[in-house]
């Protein structure tokens, strides 16, 4: 992807991002910005490149600028390419009490690859990430907006290998709420 | 109105008056130091903390102390109000660590860097740092990069004052640099290369209190000492035109605002102004200026500090170690000083 | 058993959903309010019940809400802080996706008590599935008329929106996340002007946890005084604690305030005890920035009294000898545990996390973390220790928000009670072995230094 290429919303996102607009007052529609990157990451191949950020920015009327220093500052924000997967493991405490890292060892024995890399087929993406909210159920990895927890060794193959099968990430909708009871 | 007493001195400024504001009005030894504030910026300060002051008393109906070190650049007075500055060990004490981290990543270049003798933090470490840093881990180093062909950002040097991000938010229009990522890798970038092409975009130099930012036209021109400064003025279409030219031998090296005691520049002037017109005869010269370069490089500036020091010292060594001890308020009496 | 109040009904299958809900009492608390209540009454209520904020700086929350200021013709706004992120703590995300209902209704009836006709849900972008909860539950409750115009013909009109982050824990600080609500980077702002004048978009704005608004529905259902009838002293009411480490039953547990730690640890009604057998170490038992107590400090107070799990009685003997309830995220560690590399976790944690607006935080979070590292590549010395020691001391207190304070706390508590373990890891290079996985983890070919 070039520097010079325009990205533009979909029609569908579009109107999505229309919705979102409207729900802050009259002038406050800077307020988007997080959601519209969001929207932005999703719809653009996982990750913000500049033509994705000024997208955005076009949208909302605001100098590129304040996009970029914006989703620069959040993590969840990717400013370079991912795999189809990304594989986030929690590393902050009670995971690590519980054996967050040997889980990101094997993960990447698995994939053939280190943290922060993608695997040469662009399926898989691994990273470590602070703590995701899930220390009762310890060890936990996040992928595609799911969170798989109560990870083990052969809990972890099963999920690279059920992924793999798929070729995408799962993603949560109310049709299939996954991890819920 | 309102009365507030800094160091023992005391003094009655509007309300809404800042604390830092109300210690200008004073002046002297007990200004904190700032590397942020900005009077002229909306919004500044608050960032760095260098000019962290103890509330004694908060006010005189509330007359309890702060319980932690506060801003003084962002916290206005209250009627009655007592503020330690220099005559807090506690005060002086977190000063030199804050100093400490603004310097932790910072690359000491001084040598090669055009700011030198002018750099507020060059005064600041010298009056409130150590010789040794403790940090023995590599420093963060950014790429030099050029944001238009006036003006060069020297990530490396930057203590994330936000003033040129400031500027360019409140007196150019179509803001294109700013701070991206976070903690300590956040920087200033345009993010993509982009210049910076503003008719007031030269103003960030002046502005920086460190070398981050510099004046391409004067760059490896001059040591700062070594050049006069002339206030002179001419008609501009865009600013108002009144200026300070810096004189090597017959030669403009440089034109900047003209500043005030702590540094600020009193006027914002053009880029045409700043960068383009450096011939004596584009300009009216009003006469020499007469700077209260608050310096190092100022006469007699060593001799002052090392005053200054063994007062700090002084005092230093009068602290408690140990845990959390309360090291107590106004425990030191300012005309105690040697003189 | 102790009283449960907000997961009373968690078990209940289906109540995530609406009908579910309300036929287990569900939206009683609205109708009651709506129909027979001032706002100033349920302010009141709020008062009385002695309810302090939930999500960690236990700020009496009737206080909170009588400072919004209430000037003419400018709106006013209720926000939620759901960007639970606090290292331990996952109580706020269980709440929202068992019983989304209830934050729902909470916040109808905080937006009511406090005069907001529109408020929002911010929330962690990490939680992406629980925001689409949220959603649903958002929408059900429109279609039934609880929200949007004239709610339960009562006249009083909200909308109610769901905010996601992206990812910073900084916007669990209500300046950051209001500037991260703003559309702009999550940089606490400086203070005063605090929210209740000028929040969000410059209005009056009042920041609660969802445990916090949670709370208010059974609050204006049963009345404050009954609320403040459960706890002990100042402690009011219950509260969730997000249990995790090394016990047999990790969860989310709702406690009557007032239960013995030691009883909160060992029985079967709570954490069942230490996992394998294992024997206790240390406890950090208000999220991770609060301070880590060895065993004989978190059971028992330094006078000897058993330690209860109370605001007040956490935080007896201040920090030389106590901690503090904080967020709940209690976190146990076994005898095998290191501090040394817990420590480290936390370090990177807040070194990740720090905004790098202010100096001391930014600069000094980075520092702390790489002395860590260092040491536990063996590379340290003792003068470490005291180093570390003192950067804490010049982080703590310095900074604009309480990130400052939350990377300090965890490091000066580690050295104050562990003290000798850090020099024994030093000294004899202990765990070396593990170290190596450290090594791995981070990805690093050679030691720093």
């Amino acid at each position: 992807m070039s520097e010079k290429t325009i990205l533009k919303f979909s029609d569908e996102t579009a109107a999505i991002a229309k919705k979102i607009v409207a729900r802050y007052p009259e002038g406050r529609h800077k307020s988007a910005l997080i959601p519209l990157l969001h929207l932005a990451q999703a719809e653009f191949d996982g990750w913000l490149s500049v033509p994705a950020m000024d997208c955005v920015a076009e949208f909302l009327s605001i100098q590129p600028i304040e996009a970029y220093e914006v989703a620069s500052f959040y993590s969840m924000f990717n400013l370079k390419p991912v795999g189809k997967c990304t594989l986030e493991v929690c590393r902050t405490s009670s995971c690590w009490l519980n054996g967050a890292e040997d889980i990101v060892r094997h993960l990447e024995k698995k994939l053939g690859i280190k943290e922060g890399q993608t695997t040469a087929d662009g399926m898989f993406t691994l990273k470590t990430v602070e703590c995701l909210g899930s220390c009762g159920t310890a060890p936990m990895l996040q992928c595609g907006g799911d969170y798989y927890e109560n990870l083990t060794l052969e809990k972890t193959d099963k999920l690279v290998d059920s992924l793999r099968a798929e070729g995408k990430a799962r993603v949560y909708t109310n049709d299939n709420p996954v991890n819920i009871d | 109105m309102a009365k507030v007493t800094i160091d023992g001195i005391e003094i009655e400024v509007p309300d809404g008056t800042t604390i830092l504001q109300a210690a200008r009005m004073i002046g002297g030894d007990i200004v904190p130091p700032a590397m942020c504030y900005y009077s002229k910026l909306k919004t500044s300060g608050g960032y760095c903390r260098t000019c962290l002051v103890k509330v004694s008393k908060g006010s005189e109906k509330d007359p309890r102390p702060m319980p932690k070190p506060v801003a003084s650049c962002r916290t206005t007075v209250m009627d009655g109000m007592e503020v330690l500055n220099i005559t807090s060990p506690e005060v002086l004490e977190a000063r030199a660590g804050v100093v400490e981290m603004l310097l932790l990543n910072h690359p000491l270049d001084c040598p090669v860097c055009d700011q030198a003798g002018e750099c507020h933090l060059q005064d600041l470490a010298y009056e409130h740092g150590k010789a040794e840093t403790r940090y023995e881990f590599p420093r963060r180093e950014f790429e030099k990069i050029d944001i238009g062909d006036k003006v060069q950002l020297h990530m490396t040097r930057c203590i994330m004052c936000f003033r040129c991000v400031k500027v360019a938010d409140q007196i150019t229009d179509g803001r294109v640099h700013g701070v991206i990522n976070r903690g300590d890798a956040a920087e200033i970038s345009t993010y993509i290369e982009k210049a910076i092409d503003n008719d007031f975009s030269g103003n960030v130099i002046d502005v920086c209190p460190v070398g981050a930012l510099t004046d391409k036209t004067f760059r490896f021109k001059s040591r700062v000492w070594y050049t006069k400064p002339v206030d002179a003025h001419r008609d501009c279409p865009t600013c108002t035109g009144k200026v300070r030219l810096w004189y090597k031998g017959d030669d403009v090296a440089r034109v900047t605002a003209r500043k005030d005691t702590y540094g600020e520049a009193e006027e914002w002037i053009c880029n045409s102004c700043r960068f383009e017109h450096k011939k004596t005869s584009d300009w009216v010269i009003e006469g020499p200026t007469k700077v209260d370069r608050h310096s190092v490089i100022s006469a007699n500036h060593y001799e002052n500090l090392r005053l200054l020091k063994a007062s700090i010292d002084r005092q230093r060594a009068s602290l408690p170690h140990g845990d959390k001890v309360d090291l107590g308020t106004g425990a030191l009496n300012p005309n105690n000083e040697e003189k | 058993m102790g009283k449960k109040i907000l997961l009373a009904n968690d078990h209940i299958e289906g109540i995530r959903f609406l009908d579910t809900y309300r036929k287990h009492g569900g939206y009683a608390s609205l109708e009651k309010a709506l129909k027979s209540m001032t706002p100033e009454q349920i302010v009141e209520e709020v008062k009385t019940s002695g309810l302090r904020g939930r999500g960690g700086a236990g700020f009496p929350t009737g206080m909170k809400w009588s400072f919004l200021a209430k000037p003419e013709g400018v709106p006013r706004y209720v926000v939620c802080n759901a960007d639970e992120s606090e290292p331990g703590t996952f109580k706020d995300r269980y709440l929202m996706e068992r019983i989304p209902h209830l934050l729902i209704e909470g916040m109808i009836l905080s937006s009511y008590a406090l005069g907001a006709k529109t408020s929002y849900i911010y929330i962690r972008g990490e939680y992406f599935y629980v925001a689409r909860i949220l959603e649903q539950a958002i929408d059900e409750a429109y279609a039934a008329g609880l929200l949007g115009k004239n709610i339960l013909n009562s006249g009083f009109d909200l909308d109610l929106y769901v905010q996601i982050g992206a990812g910073a824990y900084i916007c669990g600080e209500e300046t950051a996340l209001l500037e991260s609500l703003e559309g702009k980077r999550g940089n606490p702002r400086i203070k005063p002007p605090f929210p209740a004048i000028a929040g969000l978009y410059g209005c009056p704005t009042v920041v609660n946890n969802v445990e916090t608004i949670a709370a208010v529905v059974p609050i204006v259902n049963e009345g404050g005084a009954a609320y403040a009838a459960i706890g002990v002293g100042n402690s009011k009411g219950t509260k969730l604690i997000s249990a995790s480490g090394h016990i047999n039953k990790p969860g989310v547990y709702e406690i009557e305030l007032g239960v013995p730690v030691e009883e909160f640890i060992y029985s079967d009604e709570y954490c069942g005890g230490i996992r394998n057998g294992k024997k206790l170490k240390a406890v950090v038992a208000g999220g991770s920035s609060v301070p880590i107590l060895p065993t004989e400090l978190i059971l028992n107070t330094a006078a000897g009294e058993p330690r209860l799990m109370s605001y007040e009685s956490l935080g007896d003997g201040g920090f030389a000898t106590g901690t503090m309830l904080g967020s709940g995220g209690f976190i146990v560690m076994d005898e095998d545990t290191s501090i040394v590399k817990n420590l480290y976790t936390f370090a990177r944690f807040y070194h990740h996390e720090s905004c790098g607006q202010c100096s001391p935080c930014r600069e000094g979070t980075g520092w702390m973390e790489k002395i860590l590292h260092k040491i536990l590549h063996g590379h340290g010395t003792l003068a470490d220790v005291d180093l570390l020691w003192d950067i804490q001391s010049k982080i703590e207190g310095k900074t604009i928000c309480p990130l400052g304070e939350a990377a300090a706390w965890p490091v000066a508590a580690a050295i104050r009670h562990f003290r000798k373990e850090f020099e024994d890891f030093i000294r004899n290079g202990e765990h070396v072995n593990d170290v190596k996985h450290y090594y791995r983890l981070n990805n690093l070919t050679a030691p720093i230094n």
